[in-house]
């Protein structure tokens, strides 16, 4: 009996001592990431400082003028377009998977946005070049446009919107539904002016997450947007995102053109940082909310 | 000597201060009501009245239907979807049960108050505004008013005047749940049911919710479910006691409140306040 509760024991201790490195590595990883992309961008630094990327007058790696601004505002307007269009859609579904849908078509549409979430990004990019583009330009050439990249990565988000909704709206305690109906709110009522403020929150930090996925993503839109370097000023110009850069011209980058590209990952990393760590603070301050569940 | 047609009705007034409410007019009149869940019956065959203006309090042991006896009055149940209920519930000269009912209109008529307290995650005041706009209150000055009214009903207006528009969440358990009591009175129902109001809370807040319960006494019917005997005597005018037998709950004693409690008729009621079961 003493033999066996002590064997437990010290196998429980290996098996914390197992789960603790895993932690461990998986945290250092990320260090190492950070420090890889300092140390790759160092050398552009050190030669120009961190302003450098955005005082210099545009993007000419040969003359030695890293301007990042035009493609930090097209990775922007990108982000910013795809989650203006995909949060009311992905609410909407979100609500009409919950509240409106016959319960065999709520599984089947639950289904149906796990597969969207799934589908590779450069399956998107294949779609918007040949079905998206052409009908682009068929109002404003050239086609591959900044609106492309938008409507692309405004569907590959969705899934992602929908599915955080989806979750943060079934969190809401039963006693907030019960409670509204006890009033005798429509269900309309119900909805708009307690579930969804109530479940507000976990929308938001959802909306966020997916405007970093959007942000981060570089396939699809390297296929569709275009790629020239310009700040855009218009839906339909062809713009480049910072993300498409890095993969467009790693191939052949050298010294500082190669350690601004590196800069570039720096930047990006830490914009998703940033808006990972608001997600979560939103969370937090809203456990009031769901403290009604305990 | 003549024959009473009603137990003597005054006797409560005789021996503690007696509320003029309670002529035992009914309000609700229910009749067979069963409820089942599934294939299980958790309610079986419950016949009462439920008098205008008075308290009568639900008691007996966990599981014994009371709170399901509670939900189908304001048709809570229907959110149920293996729920079934039978028999009658007449109010107003029309039975709740009948699918035709209003459902939305009946519980603007028939509020309700939950064991935790379940303040809407807004404001204080856009908690009351709520149901006034749902209901048709247009106006945002009747609506201002209705808000410091029910607000003062129930004492919260001297706590809550000067930060109407901060979250009610951020109020204590026992001002939420007088929150949540203004909320159910703003519409002005006739009668409130109450699923343990206190049990949530700290004895200085369940004494408060306790005699703002007792205030509603004459203005509303209400319906309270409770565990709190020592409540029940305090509070109530009339009191219905349910005991399960073999897993389904039963109506065993209905009576005032004080008869019930000083000379029960049946020997579970006698058992069940003496403490000796439940």
């Amino acid at each position: 009996m003493a033999k066996a509760s002590t064997r437990s024991n010290r196998t429980d201790t290996y098996l914390s001592r197992i789960l603790g490195a895993m932690g461990l590595l998986c945290a250092l990883l990320l260090v190492l990431v950070v420090f890889f992309l300092l140390k790759e961008a160092w050398p552009v630094v050190q030669s120009g400082g961190w302003l450098r990327f955005f005082h210099a007058q545009g993007w000419y790696p040969l003359e030695q003028l890293f301007g990042m601004l035009p493609m930090i505002w097209a990775s922007i307007a990108m982000a910013l377009g795809a989650i203006l269009l995909a949060l009311p859609i992905g609410v909407a579904s979100a609500l009409f998977l919950l509240f409106y849908a016959p319960p065999s078509v709520a599984k089947i549409y639950r289904l149906l946005l796990n597969l969207l979430a799934g589908i590779p990004s450069v399956v998107f990019g294949l779609w918007g070049l040949t079905e998206l583009v052409p009908i682009i330009a068929t109002w404003h050439a050239p086609g591959t446009s900044l609106l492309a990249a938008i409507l692309v990565l405004t569907l590959m988000i969705i899934p992602t919107v929908a599915l955080t909704s989806v979750a943060a709206l079934s969190a809401v305690p039963k006693e907030l539904h019960a409670g509204a109906q006890a009033l005798g709110l429509t269900r309309k009522t119900r909805i708009m002016s307690v579930i969804i403020p109530a479940a507000k929150a976990g929308i938001i930090s959802g909306a966020l997450l997916a405007t970093a996925r959007a942000l981060g993503e570089t396939m699809a839109v390297l296929m569709v947007a275009g790629n020239v370097v310009q700040t855009p000023s218009s839906l339909f110009d062809p713009v480049r995102a910072l993300t498409a850069n890095i993969a467009l011209e790693m191939a052949y980058a050298m010294s500082d053109h190669r350690a601004s590209l590196f800069a570039a990952g720096l930047l990006l990393t830490l914009i998703v940082w940033g808006l990972a760590l608001i997600a979560s603070r939103i969370v937090k301050s809203n456990g009031k909310v769901l403290a009604y569940a305990k | 000597m003549t024959m009473q047609p009603h137990s003597p009705t005054f006797t409560l007034g005789q021996i503690e201060q007696g509320p003029p409410c309670c002529e035992p007019i009914p309000h609700l009149s229910i009749k067979g009501l069963s409820v089942r869940y599934g294939a299980q019956t958790v309610l079986d065959e419950v016949s009462l009245d439920i008098y205008k203006g008075c308290i009568t309090a639900l008691i007996g042991p966990s599981g014994c239907g009371k709170t399901s006896f509670l939900s189908t009055l304001n048709k809570m149940t229907d959110a149920i979807s293996h729920a079934h209920v039978t028999g009658s519930i007449h109010f107003d000269n029309n039975n709740i049960l009948d699918a035709q009912t209003n459902v939305l209109q009946l519980r603007r008529r028939i509020g309700m108050i939950f064991q935790k307290p379940n303040p809407f995650p807004l404001s204080i005041e856009r908690n009351l505004e709520l149901p006034l706009k749902e209901h048709g209150i247009k106006s945002r000055k009747v609506r201002k008013e209705k808000i410091e009214k029910a607000l003062r009903d129930v004492g919260l207006w001297h706590e809550v005047s000067d930060r109407l528009n901060t979250s009610a969440l951020a109020l204590s358990g026992g001002q939420q749940q007088r929150l949540c009591i203004a909320r159910a009175i703003i519409l002005e129902p006739e009668i409130l049911l109450m699923d343990e109001p206190c049990s949530a809370l700290d004895p200085i807040s369940s004494g408060i919710v306790e005699d703002l319960i007792i205030r509603l006494r004459g203005d509303y019917t209400v319906i309270i479910v409770t565990h709190n005997l020592a409540q029940a005597k305090r509070v109530a005018n009339y009191a219905a006691f349910f005991w399960m037998k073999e897993r389904v709950g039963k109506l065993i004693e209905f009576g005032q409140c004080q008869h019930l409690f000083d000379t029960p008729q049946h020997e579970l009621t006698a058992a069940y306040i003496s403490g000796a079961k439940g």
